[in-house]
């Protein structure tokens, strides 16, 4: 049972402290989403989550082990990242990304195995993108790059996933269907599954909701606690109201000057 | 990538590098038919077109193919490392460097010999690719735009010291040829030793390359997901850094400065081998050697029977090209 537990963590830039004292216990097996108003630190704690930067204070474990202190190699077999800018330049195929998450597990001169060829056709496989396998990246539109770069993480057959705003660039439909694909993936494969998600609605669909604001843990526990209308003007200010549509919370923006 | 379409371009560049240097070696101011040239090959045949062959354009059509092999695959790496289309040991500076510590130690040595230079050469390119990375990324992040700024930062600078050697060294008048061989890019074999050491370097060069190719292929996305995807950013960066300065210093040290080579070769290529970067810097090796080639046989024809140095070739057809990638580049904002 993976668990990915952050204690007391403080890290930022240069002397700005970003992340003040966090504490949370990330588990197997469902979606987190993390929330927050802009610069309250959200992409700074996946970051460091992700062992990409170290805490001036406090600390990211990973079964007991801290992040900073597993090699880099190590590390990508356990934690993947969604990178969240998915253009390429140069003519790559969606085959030859998704081959970039065996990279760790490959020696320098090596050819890759049935294990890394597993991998790769599996990840294919399970992001609808076997007939794409071949095509070149710029020839796909934003949701099939998208699910070619979660399929490349996936490949990394990692026990933890992190994921920053995956659906930016992608239409409503896509959006959706993004963020019930990582859940059922969370869910169906037992991983800790982190994302950081702007649109609320889109949070509500996960299994557990963290809000950040100004670096530290505001609110956490199930879409319906969260996304009330008390923790919702706490968080993001005036101006949103809740709504129940079928048992579920919907955020609206409040028309009306205040 | 459709793997038929890689195979056929490695076969035809395969053939074409044989092709190349058998038509450059007959061409000359005594033109050799090309049975001659093969019997020269095997030691009999003519022996005024064997000496020739084996002491005049033998060598410099080897060198040539050299020079355009460790360019054409350094450019590859420097564009995939700074996952930017523009650059290549040229504009990236790494060229200067290597061609101010030719320079300074045909300056200001003692005795030259075939050794020293192409390793001065390489401590050059080595310091000067590792000064623009750092410059590079002193804002934040590299984009197209501050490794240009860099390299032309680092090639002036390079070229300044370069002209300070000039004037003040009192030895100058002795070597003032080899010295022009080098600022003009005209390929030059001063001694068969040298031809050796630059190949020995431009080896490990290249073996370093196709072993780091697959590394490499990890930046596509930044230095950050190379690093969640397993790949040390740094270690990396620096082993390629290597591997160019390597290439780089071997070829200046024979050629000087020639530009453009190592941007216009991988951009030809990239469509037909696709991006992967053990095959594209393979492809580059073989591409470039047989492009210098018949560059360098350009510029003895061109103006014959005088000749110009391979370097005005390469830089008439290369900053034209130049120019439309970085209108393109300008167009997709990735400036």
């Amino acid at each position: 049972m993976t668990r990915l537990i952050a204690q007391g963590l403080v890290a930022g830039y240069g002397p700005r402290r970003v992340l003040r004292g966090i504490d949370l216990d990330l588990g197997p097996g469902a979606l987190t989403a993390v929330v927050g108003p802009n610069g309250a630190g959200k992409s700074t704690f996946l970051r460091a989550l992700a062992g990409l930067l170290r805490p001036s204070a406090g600390s990211v474990r990973l079964d007991g082990h801290e992040v900073g202190t597993i090699s880099r190699r190590e590390l990508a077999g356990r934690i993947a990242v969604v990178p969240q800018s998915f253009d390429t330049l140069f003519p790559f195929t969606v085959r030859e990304i998704v081959s970039l998450g065996r990279s760790a597990r490959l020696p320098l001169f090596a050819r890759p195995g049935a294990a890394d060829a597993r991998a790769v056709e599996g990840a294919l496989a399970e992001l609808d993108l076997g007939p794409l396998a071949d095509r070149r990246m710029d020839s796909l539109s934003g949701g099939e790059r998208q699910r070619a770069v979660l399929a490349m993480a996936l490949a990394q057959e990692s026990d933890v996933l992190l994921l920053d705003e995956p659906t930016v660039h992608l239409d409503p439909g896509h959006q959706r269907s993004t963020v019930l694909l990582v859940r059922e993936l969370a869910r169906a494969r037992g991983l800790v599954l982190v994302t950081v998600l702007h649109d609320l609605n889109l949070a509500a669909l996960a299994d557990r909701i963290v809000a950040l604001v100004d670096g530290a843990v505001a609110a956490d526990g199930p879409p319906d606690a969260v996304l009330a209308s008390g923790p919702v003007e706490r968080i993001f200010g005036p101006g949103l109201r809740v709504a129940l549509v079928d048992g579920r919370p919907v955020v609206i923006p409040d028309g009306r000057l205040s | 990538m459709s793997a038929g379409r890689g195979t056929a371009t490695f076969a035809f560049l395969i053939l074409l590098l044989p092709v190349s240097l058998v038509l450059a070696v007959m061409v000359g101011a005594v033109p050799i038919a090309p049975l001659d040239v093969l019997a020269a090959l095997g030691g009999g045949g003519d022996p005024v077109s064997g000496i020739i062959i084996r002491e005049l354009r033998g060598p410099r059509v080897l060198a040539a193919a050299l020079v355009g092999g460790a360019l054409g695959a350094a450019g590859a790496l420097l564009q995939g490392l700074f996952r930017n289309p523009l650059a290549d040991p040229y504009v990236t500076g790494t060229s200067a460097g290597a061609a101010l510590g030719a320079v300074g130690v045909i300056a200001l040595g003692g005795a030259v010999s075939a050794v020293v230079v192409p390793l001065a050469a390489f401590a050059g390119a080595l310091v000067s690719a590792l000064a623009v990375w750092q410059l590079a990324r002193l804002g934040g992040r590299t984009t197209v735009l501050t490794v240009l700024l860099a390299g032309i930062v680092l090639t002036s600078f390079a070229g300044a010291l370069v002209t300070l050697l000039l004037v003040s060294s009192d030895r100058l008048a002795l070597r003032l040829r080899a010295i022009i061989d080098i600022l003009s890019g005209g390929v030059a074999v001063r001694a068969p030793g040298e031809l050796v050491v630059a190949a020995v370097i431009v080896a490990l060069g290249l073996g370093l390359a196709l072993a780091l190719g697959r590394r490499i292929d990890a930046f596509v996305f930044g230095e950050e997901t190379a690093a969640t995807l397993g790949v040390d950013p740094e270690h990396t960066t620096i082993a390629v850094i290597g591997a160019s300065a390597l290439l780089t210093g071997a070829a200046v040290a024979l050629a000087g400065l020639v530009g453009f080579v190592g941007l216009v070769v991988p951009h030809a290529l990239r469509p037909f081998v696709g991006a992967t970067h053990r095959r594209l810097v393979l492809a580059c090796f073989i591409g470039g050697a047989s492009a210098l080639v018949l560059a360098d046989l350009g510029a003895r024809i061109v103006l014959a029977p005088a000749e110009v140095p391979v370097g005005v070739i390469t830089g008439l057809v290369g900053a034209p090209f130049f120019l439309v990638l970085l209108v393109r580049a300008g167009r997709r904002a990735t400036v």
